[in-house]
C-alpha cells in the first residue's frame, strides 16, 4: 500500500523486538468478544487512477456552478480565487502542520495568523479579532454565548433579518446552555422593532449587516439603545466582502462581530470547510472564544509570535473554559488572508464596487420583468426579488434549463404562504452580462 | 512596540549560534520577514479586475467612509511573503511529527486533488437537490463506510470538528434522556480526559466529575461504579485512552454505565488505533465522535479545518443533527427542517452541511487503503508505537507496563535529578530536527511525554529517532555524573527561527494585533507606514 513504509521484513523484525509472536498479540487488551478477525464488508484498496475514476464519476454527476450562470448567495458566495491562493495554501509546510502549540516551529502559521487578526479587526472596525472559528453560524452562537458571559445576563434577541440557518445554530447551542432567546419573525424588507425588545435581561442583540435579504441599515441608534440598557449589539456579517463598500459594523458601536470569511480565498465546496471570523472590544479579550495569537519576543529579545491567553481555553481551564473549540478553520484563515493580502486596499474596494455594479444591472433588469418587484431599498451583491407567484418550482424549472437562479426563502422556511414568492439573489464578479440576460430570458419564459 | 526594525536593519545578530553575525539579521535560510502591514506600497494590488460599469449605488447611503488600513503589495512580494513563513514551520511533510494525541500522519495528495474536482469545490451549498446528486452520493458513501466502520447504525456528518462533534454527541444523549423524561445532571469524565470532554459537558448544562486511573492507566472501575448513579447522563471516555492503552474493561464499563441508566459516550479521537479491527459498538459505546483529520488523514492544516462526525446508536439516531440524506424517489434528498423524519433532531449545529472539502479527502483515503488498508494502518500505528516503546524502555521511563496501541507514554523519572524538565528535554529535540511529542498532556502522569509515531513513518525513521532520544537522555543522564550541564537543555531550541518564546509576557499585555506606529515614538527609517497614507479611491468618491 502506497501510504505505508513498513514492509513484511520490517514488520517481523520489528515484533521480533517487542518479543510478540504476531500482531494480534498486540490487539491482546481488547476483549475477545470486539476483536475482528475477518476484513469488514468494505472494497478493498484502490490504486490512485481508480480512486480518481470513482470519485470524478461522482463530482461528474453535479451541475458546478461554473457550468451555468450562478445567482446564488445566502451566506455563500461565489468569487474568484487568484491562483496564488491555492498555490501557497498548498505548501506543505501549511498544510500538514498542527495547531502551532511550539511556537519555535511554527512561527510561520502564527505570523499570517497575526496578520489575520489584524486583518479581520481593520475590515470589521473592530479592536481585536481571535484566529478564526468553524464558520459564520457558529461563529453567531459563539457571539451569544460571549454577550451572556460578559453581561451576566441570559436573553438574546434575534434579528428576523438574521440568516435562518445561523439563527438555528443559535437556537440549538442556546437550548442545551439554558439561555433564552427572543427569536423574531423573519423581516424581508425590515419593520421590526428590536429597541422595543431590550431589557434589563437582555445580554445582547443581533442583527445582520446586510441582512439576510440584503438590506443594508444603520445599527448606531440600536446600538447606542442597547448600551443604555447594558447590552451589547452583535453584528453578524455573512458576505465579508461588503465591507469594502459599506460601514463597518465598528464604527455603528458593534461589541462583537461574527463572520463569514469563506468570500475570500475559499471555495464554495458545497458548504465548508469555510472560516468564522470573531472580533471584539479589547475589554472583552478574555472572555473570547477560540484561539489568539499575541506578539513577544524571544530569549535573543527578536519580535516573535505564541498563542496566548491559552487560559480561556479547554485544554487549560477545561469545563471552565469560554468555549469547547480546539481545532479552528487555519488554512481557510490563511487563504482568507492570503486572497485579502493579494487585494490590498485598492483591490478590496475594487472588488467590492465591482460587486455592488454587477448586482445593480442584475437587480434593474430582473425588476423590469413584469410582475417582479425589489423587495429591498438597498443592497451589495444580494437582494431580494417578489415574484407573481412560488420561488421554489420557478429555481427548479430554471435549473433544468441549466440556470441556477437564485434561492427560494421557503427553503428556510417552509409552509409560509406568504414567503413562498421570495426569491434571493446575489450577483458577484463572477457573474456576466451574457449570464445576466439568460438569467432574465429564462425567467421571462418561467413566469410567462 | 518591539525592536524588530533595528533587529532587521542596524543590530547584527551578534548572539548568533557559532557567533556569526550577518549584515541582514537573516541567517542563511532563516530569513527575517516583515508583517505584511510593514511593507505596505501604497496603491499596489496583486489582483487586476476590471473597471465596473457605470452603475448608480443602493447602498443606503452607508457607504465605508474612510480607508480600512490594507497594505498595497503586488503578486510576487505576496508569494515570497507566504513562501518565506512557510520556511518558519515544522510539518509531517518535513519529518517526523510524534504529537501523542493528535495523529500527524501523511496527508495523501490525491485527496487534495480530488476536494478540487470542479464538480465539488465549485458547487453552491443552496444549488437544488437535482443538480447536486453526485456530491449528496460521496456523503452517503462516507457515511457508509463510516457505518461498517464503527457497527454502528447511524452518523451524523455536519459537525465540524473534533470537539463540535462531542457537542452533537452530549446533545443527542441529553435530548434521548428527556425523551425519556430523564433529567440528568451529571457527566463522569475521566481524568486522563482530552480538556474538550469537560468543557462540551459544561456548554451543554452538565456538572462534571472526575473519574480516577488505576495504577494500570486505566479507568478504575470500582471509583466509576461509586460514581454513578441515577442523576448521570453519560460516562465520556476515550478508548484507546489517552495513556495510549486499551481499556480492557470496557465491555464491563458499557454495562455498569448502561445499568445505571446513562448513556456511554466515546472520544474516537484514537479510532486510528483500532480502525479495521474493532468495531465501536461492539464495545458497548452510545455515540462516538471520529475526527476525520486524524484517522483519515486529512491535514490538520496549521490547526484546522476539521471534521467531526458522530456515530450513534439506535436510541440517539433520531436525535441527530440537521441535515440528513435520505433516499427519496428522485434519488438522494436533504431534510432541512426538524420536522417529519427528523422531528426529534437536536436542530442545526453549522451552516450549510458539513465540511464537504473534508469528506471528499477522508473517503479518498478510504477508498485508497480500502477494507485491508484501513486494518493494516491500525496494525503499522500499533507496530511502531510499540517499537518505539521496547527500544527506549530502558532510555526513558515508560509510564505503564505493557502493551501500548498506537501511542507510548513516558514520563519524567527518567530526568529525576538531572535538573532538565519535560519542556527542556523537548525543546532539544527541535534541535536535533525533530518536532516534540506532547508534553505535560495526559494530566495522570508526572511531566508527561506522549509519542505517536503513525503508520506512515519507515522502520528507518524510527530508529534514527530512537538514536536521538536515547542519546538526549543520555546527555541528561550524564549532569547527575558532573558530565554534563542542564544549560544545554534549557537553551534549546538554538537553530530555530525563534529561541523560546516569553509566553508569560504575551499573556500579561496581550498585542493581537498590529498597530501603526506613531511617526514619533522610532526614528528607524524601517518604521511601518501609517495606514491612513494607503489610500484607496473610496466607493463615494468614483462611484457615477
Amino acid at each position: 500500500m502506497r501510504y505505508l513504509p513498513l514492509t513484511d521484513t520490517d514488520r517481523r523484525e520489528m515484533l521480533a523486538a517487542i518479543g510478540v509472536p504476531s500482531i494480534d498479540a498486540l490487539f491482546a487488551d481488547v476483549p475477545a468478544a470486539a476483536r475482528h478477525r475477518d476484513l469488514l464488508d468494505l472494497p478493498l484498496a484502490m490504486g490512485e487512477i481508480e480512486v480518481e475514476r470513482r470519485l470524478a464519476a461522482m463530482a461528474a454527476k453535479n451541475t458546478s456552478a461554473g457550468a451555468a450562470p450562478c445567482f446564488l448567495g445566502g451566506g455563500a458566495y461565489r468569487h474568484h480565487i487568484p491562483a496564488a491562493v491555492d498555490h501557497l495554501i498548498q505548501r506543505g509546510e501549511f498544510l500538514t502542520s498542527y495547531t502551532p502549540y511550539q511556537p519555535e516551529l511554527a512561527q510561520g502559521t502564527l505570523q499570517y495568523l497575526f496578520e489575520f487578526q489584524t486583518q479581520v479587526a481593520l475590515l470589521t472596525g473592530m479592536e481585536v479579532a481571535n484566529a478564526s472559528l468553524y464558520d459564520g453560524a457558529t461563529a453567531c452562537a459563539e457571539a451569544v454565548a460571549m454577550a451572556g458571559r460578559v453581561t451576566r445576563r441570559d436573553k438574546a434577541v434575534l434579528s428576523g433579518g438574521l440568516n435562518p440557518q445561523y439563527r438555528a445554530v443559535c437556537e440549538t447551542y442556546a437550548r442545551f446552555a439554558g439561555n433564552a432567546l427572543a427569536i423574531q419573525d423573519a423581516a424581508p424588507g425590515g419593520g421590526e422593532d428590536l429597541a422595543g425588545l431590550v431589557d434589563a435581561d437582555t445580554a445582547c442583540v443581533v442583527v445582520q449587516h446586510p441582512d439576510f435579504y440584503g438590506e443594508i441599515r444603520d445599527y448606531s441608534a440600536l446600538a447606542e439603545i442597547c448600551h443604555k440598557a447594558g447590552a451589547l449589539l452583535v453584528v453578524v456579517v455573512t458576505e465579508i466582502l461588503s465591507l469594502g463598500a459599506i460601514r463597518p459594523p465598528g464604527e455603528m458601536g458593534a461589541d462583537i462581530v461574527a463572520a463569514e470569511g469563506q468570500s475570500f480565498g475559499n471555495a464554495l465546496s458545497f458548504g465548508g470547510p469555510y472560516v468564522g471570523l470573531f472580533a471584539s472590544r479589547e475589554k472583552f479579550v478574555r472572555q473570547m472564544p477560540g484561539r489568539l495569537v499575541g506578539e513577544t519576543v524571544d530569549a535573543e529579545g527578536r519580535r516573535g509570535w505564541v498563542l496566548t491567553l491559552s487560559t480561556r481555553e479547554q485544554h487549560i481551564r477545561r469545563e471552565k473554559a469560554t468555549s469547547n473549540i480546539c481545532t479552528n478553520a487555519g488554512l481557510c484563515a490563511l487563504a482568507f488572508t492570503i486572497h485579502l493580502a493579494l487585494l490590498g486596499e485598492a483591490g478590496l474596494t475594487r472588488l467590492a464596487r465591482l460587486n455592488h455594479a454587477i448586482a445593480v444591472a442584475a437587480a434593474e433588469k430582473l425588476v423590469a420583468i413584469p410582475g417582479v418587484q425589489l423587495v429591498n431599498r438597498s443592497f451589495f451583491n444580494e437582494f431580494t426579488l417578489r415574484l407573481p407567484r412560488p420561488a421554489a418550482p420557478v429555481v427548479e424549472t430554471l435549473a433544468a434549463r441549466g440556470i441556477l437562479g437564485g434561492i427560494p426563502v421557503s427553503r428556510f422556511y417552509p409552509g409560509r404562504a406568504e414567503l413562498d414568492d421570495l426569491l434571493l439573489v446575489a450577483a458577484t464578479e463572477m457573474v456576466t452580462p451574457e449570464d445576466i440576460d439568460r438569467f432574465d430570458a429564462g425567467l421571462r419564459e418561467v413566469l410567462r | 512596540m518591539s525592536d524588530w526594525s533595528q533587529a532587521l536593519s542596524s543590530r547584527p545578530a551578534m548572539d548568533a549560534p557559532g557567533g556569526m553575525a550577518t549584515i541582514s539579521g537573516n541567517r542563511g535560510l532563516q530569513i527575517e520577514e516583515k508583517l505584511l502591514f510593514e511593507q505596505d506600497s501604497p496603491g499596489h494590488c496583486g489582483v487586476d479586475l476590471p473597471e465596473p460599469p457605470p452603475f448608480g449605488a443602493r447602498l443606503g447611503g452607508l457607504e465605508r467612509r474612510g480607508p480600512i488600513g490594507l497594505p498595497g503589495l503586488s503578486e510576487p512580494q505576496i508569494v515570497r511573503h507566504f513562501t518565506r513563513l512557510s520556511q518558519k514551520n515544522y510539518a509531517i511533510d518535513s519529518g517526523l511529527y510524534p504529537l501523542g494525541s493528535c495523529t500527524m500522519k501523511h496527508n495523501p495528495r490525491l485527496n487534495e486533488k480530488m476536494a478540487r474536482l470542479p464538480g465539488f469545490a465549485d458547487l453552491h451549498p443552496l444549488q437544488p437537490e437535482g443538480t447536486v446528486q453526485g456530491a449528496l452520493e460521496l456523503v452517503d458513501s462516507l457515511a457508509h463506510w463510516l457505518k461498517v466502520l464503527t457497527g454502528m447504525p447511524a452518523v451524523a456528518l455536519s459537525p465540524a470538528a473534533g470537539a463540535h462533534g462531542e457537542l452533537c454527541g452530549i446533545m443527542a444523549i441529553r435530548a434521548a434522556l428527556e425523551a425519556r423524561g430523564d433529567r440528568r445532571g451529571r457527566i463522569l469524565v475521566p481524568e486522563s480526559a482530552h480538556g474538550t470532554n469537560p468543557a462540551t459537558a459544561s456548554a451543554c448544562g452538565y456538572t462534571i466529575e472526575s473519574i480516577p486511573a488505576n495504577e494500570r492507566g486505566r479507568v478504575d472501575l470500582a471509583a466509576l461504579q461509586a460514581k454513578l448513579g441515577p442523576d448521570v447522563a453519560a460516562l465520556m471516555l476515550t478508548n484507546p485512552n489517552t495513556c495510549g492503552l486499551f481499556e480492557d474493561e470496557i465491555i464491563e464499563i458499557a454495562a455498569a454505565v448502561h445499568r445505571a441508566g446513562a448513556f456511554f459516550y466515546c472520544d474516537g479521537a484514537n479510532f486510528n488505533a483500532i480502525v479495521g479491527r474493532v468495531r465501536p459498538a461492539e464495545l458497548g459505546i452510545d455515540a462516538l465522535h471520529i475526527n476525520l483529520h486524524k484517522t483519515f488523514s486529512t491535514p490538520h492544516g496549521g490547526g484546522g479545518p476539521g471534521s467531526g462526525p458522530v456515530a450513534l446508536a439506535a436510541e440517539l439516531a433520531p436525535h441527530a443533527p440537521l441535515p440528513w440524506i435520505v433516499h427519496g424517489p428522485e434519488g438522494f434528498a436533504l431534510v432541512e427542517h426538524p420536522d417529519g423524519p427528523a422531528a426529534r433532531s437536536i436542530g442545526r449545529l453549522k451552516g450549510f452541511h458539513g465540511q464537504m472539502g473534508m469528506f471528499i479527502r477522508a473517503l479518498a483515503y478510504m477508498m485508497s487503503h480500502g477494507a485491508d488498508g484501513l486494518r493494516q494502518v491500525a496494525e503499522d500505528a500499533v507496530l511502531n508505537a510499540n517499537y518505539l516503546r521496547v527500544k527506549l524502555a530502558d532510555a526513558l521511563s515508560v509510564a505503564f507496563p505493557g502493551i501500548c496501541m498506537h501511542e507510548v507514554l513516558f514520563d519524567d523519572r527518567f530526568l529525576k535529578d538531572t535538573g532538565v524538565t519535560t519542556l527542556d528535554f523537548a525543546k532539544a529535540l527541535i534541535d536535533e530536527g525533530f518536532h516534540p511529542m506532547t508534553m505535560y498532556f495526559p494530566l495522570v502522569v508526572h511531566g508527561a511525554l506522549l509519542i505517536e509515531p503513525t503508520e506512515t513513518e519507515s522502520k528507518a525513521a524510527l530508529d534514527q529517532f530512537v538514536g536521538v532520544l536515547r542519546g538526549l537522555a543520555e546527555r541528561a543522564q550524564s549532569i547527575k555524573k558532573g558530565a554534563g550541564d542542564a544549560a544545554f537543555f534549557r537553551a534549546a531550541p538554538q537553530f530555530t527561527p525563534r529561541r523560546r518564546l516569553d509566553e508569560t509576557g504575551a499573556a500579561r499585555k496581550p498585542v493581537l494585533r498590529w498597530r501603526p506606529e506613531a511617526p514619533a515614538s522610532t526614528g528607524s527609517a524601517d518604521a511601518p507606514r501609517d495606514a491612513g497614507r494607503n489610500r484607496a479611491p473610496s466607493l463615494v468618491d468614483e462611484r457615477s
